[in-house]
């Protein structure tokens, strides 16, 4: 790939969800019924997001100032916000979301 | 090096959880590049 | 539901698809699975192939994997690359290196969302051109150079395995190293010319559990494009997703916009339709009458009650078909050996499928039955000189080494 930024998310920062993130410039992200495929064109993963709250907080975090926003915003019960962080880190960890550079 | 979340291990073990997501890497597949 | 569910009842649109840009090429491969080499004269033209990158955009398809042919033989495949990539369609291209000089490779360096591959089926010029054509080795080499030199991120080779060059796998690793290329080994099946030395050429019984081995002891980094499901039976599943995605996840947009399950299964029974017609693509993909059968849940048949259906899932359709076998059986190269017995339980009259689509440049002319009428062709400028080009044009070595064509 011709890209910078690819191959598989290595050392780099942890995942904070009190910081603002993004979805990568290397993924394309798809809805479906069951909830959107993701692919990642440096790693070549496919992912699967089975929730469509989870298909609204990754495509809407970069409107977010924190990834909790994004997840409050979708409407994610309390009970399942940290699965859903979770569900975050492992996308921050395969690269799929990034932290927003702060202006 | 099979990923966590292997799209095909076999006999299904006990989901307690459901997870919200899955990876797959599709690299197997027929006609993929 | 897992993911690979969803796969197998259907996607609304392709993951991605393989796009065969041309039927002309500079080579004359003797397994091309699309019996390549001319041109054909319906074939899509810049503005239609444009506009199939518009639906497909429409559709959200991630990526195109652009083979042929050598695609870039077509005069308009670096604009129809850049369009693509333009309208959110990554590309792949696969190619056997002969347009690939200094300065493309570093255009493509330049680029984001492109991968390129490079097709080299031996680790020696000796084991390769026996395949694919004297000079054929050297021409995917300095490709492979000018891209490292230009920086470009990881290209791919890749290689078909074959009897003769099962023994190479380790020299083929030691090439990716050298030129930063990932590996992809690819499995042979008797389509298209594939059909006419796929006796002479296919890997026997023990090079399959050769290839197995190898793949589970050092075949971390390496690809398994074209799928090597079967080989799972031996052991352990491959890593990878191991299903055939024929009309489910993938399938194939010819030269002429014939529209197969996948680029192995060129043949009437596998067609599912024409973008030309009206509909286009999307109509063909959500509603064919091959795709949903496709679609519907598969049962094995009598591969059912093995053990390692799960992970073998009966093999490859294309490589039943093209052996004569039916598709609800095992498959030619169950490394059970079911295959083996389905093959010599064959009728010993029976002639096996063979596609009418051959752009062979050793086929009479006029070997394609055209399906739709011809389309008038005001204004197309002159035929396209391109399969007549000499492989080593443009690469500065020897080119009085005559093309692979000779040899057909």
């Amino acid at each position: 790939m011709a890209d910078a930024g690819a191959g598989p998310a290595s050392a780099g920062p942890a995942f904070d969800p009190e910081l603002p993130y993004r979805c990568s410039p290397s993924v394309a992200l798809r809805p479906e019924p069951f909830g959107a495929l993701v692919y990642h064109f440096g790693t070549r993963k496919l992912s699967f997001l089975k929730t469509p709250e989870l298909v609204t907080v990754v495509s809407g975090l970069e409107n977010h100032p924190d990834v909790h926003a994004a997840i409050e915003a979708a409407g994610v019960e309390e009970a399942q916000r940290p699965a859903y962080l979770k569900a975050l880190a492992g996308l921050a960890a395969n690269g799929t979301i990034l932290a927003r550079e702060t202006q | 090096m099979a990923p966590a979340q292997d799209a095909q291990s076999a006999p299904e073990e006990p989901v307690v959880e459901e997870t919200l997501v899955e990876e797959v890497s599709i690299d197997g597949m027929c006609g993929v590049y | 539901m897992k993911l690979v569910d969803h796969f197998q009842y259907g996607l609304n649109s392709p993951i991605c698809l393989t796009w065969e840009l041309t039927y002309a090429c500079n080579l004359a491969c003797v397994h091309c699975l699309s019996s390549s080499g001319r041109r054909d004269p319906n074939e899509l033209s810049t503005a239609e192939a444009k506009s199939v990158i518009d639906e497909l955009q429409r559709m959200q398809v991630f990526y195109i994997n652009i083979g042929g042919g050598e695609p870039t033989v077509r005069p308009d495949f670096w604009e129809l690359l850049d369009y693509s990539i333009d309208h959110n369609v990554g590309v792949k291209f696969s190619t056997n290196g002969v347009k690939l000089d200094k300065k493309r490779s570093e255009q493509l360096a330049r680029t984001d969302y492109v991968d390129v591959q490079i097709s080299l089926d031996g680790a020696t010029a000796a084991v390769n051109d026996h395949v694919r054509g004297p000079g054929s080795y050297d021409m995917a080499i300095r490709a492979l150079e000018n891209l490292a030199e230009a920086g470009f991120g990881q290209p791919k080779i890749s290689v078909v395995m074959t009897r003769q060059n099962v023994d190479q796998l380790d020299e083929f690793k030691s090439i990716a190293d050298k030129y930063n290329a990932q590996l992809r080994i690819t499995r042979l099946r008797p389509s298209g010319r594939g059909a006419d030395v796929w006796d002479e050429l296919h890997p026997l019984p023990s090079q399959q559990k050769q290839m197995y081995d190898w793949l589970v002891a050092k075949g971390d980094q390496v690809l398994t494009g074209d799928s090597f499901f079967h080989l799972s039976a031996f052991g352990e599943a491959l890593p990878g997703l191991n299903l055939c995605g024929a009309g489910r996840v993938v399938c194939l947009i010819d030269p002429v916009g014939d529209v197969y399950a996948c680029p192995f299964a060129i043949h009437e029974n596998f067609l599912a339709g024409n973008l030309r017609s009206p509909g286009g693509f999307q109509e063909i993909w959500e509603h064919s009458e091959l795709f949903t059968e496709l679609r519907q849940p598969q049962t094995g048949g009598a591969c059912a009650s093995c053990m390692h259906y799960d992970s073998c899932q009966g093999g490859c359709m294309a490589a039943k078909f093209f052996t004569g076998l039916p598709l609800d059986g095992p498959d030619p190269e169950c490394v059970r050996g079911f295959g083996e017995q389905a093959l010599a339980a064959r009728d010993a009259d029976l002639s096996v499928p063979k596609s009418d689509v051959n752009h062979s440049r050793s086929a009479p002319r006029n070997s394609r039955t055209p399906k739709a009428p011809v389309m008038l062709q005001i204004g197309m400028g002159r035929p396209d000189k391109a399969c007549e080009t000499s492989p080593l044009v443009d690469s500065g070595a020897d080119t009085r080494l005559s093309p692979a064509a000779a040899r057909a």
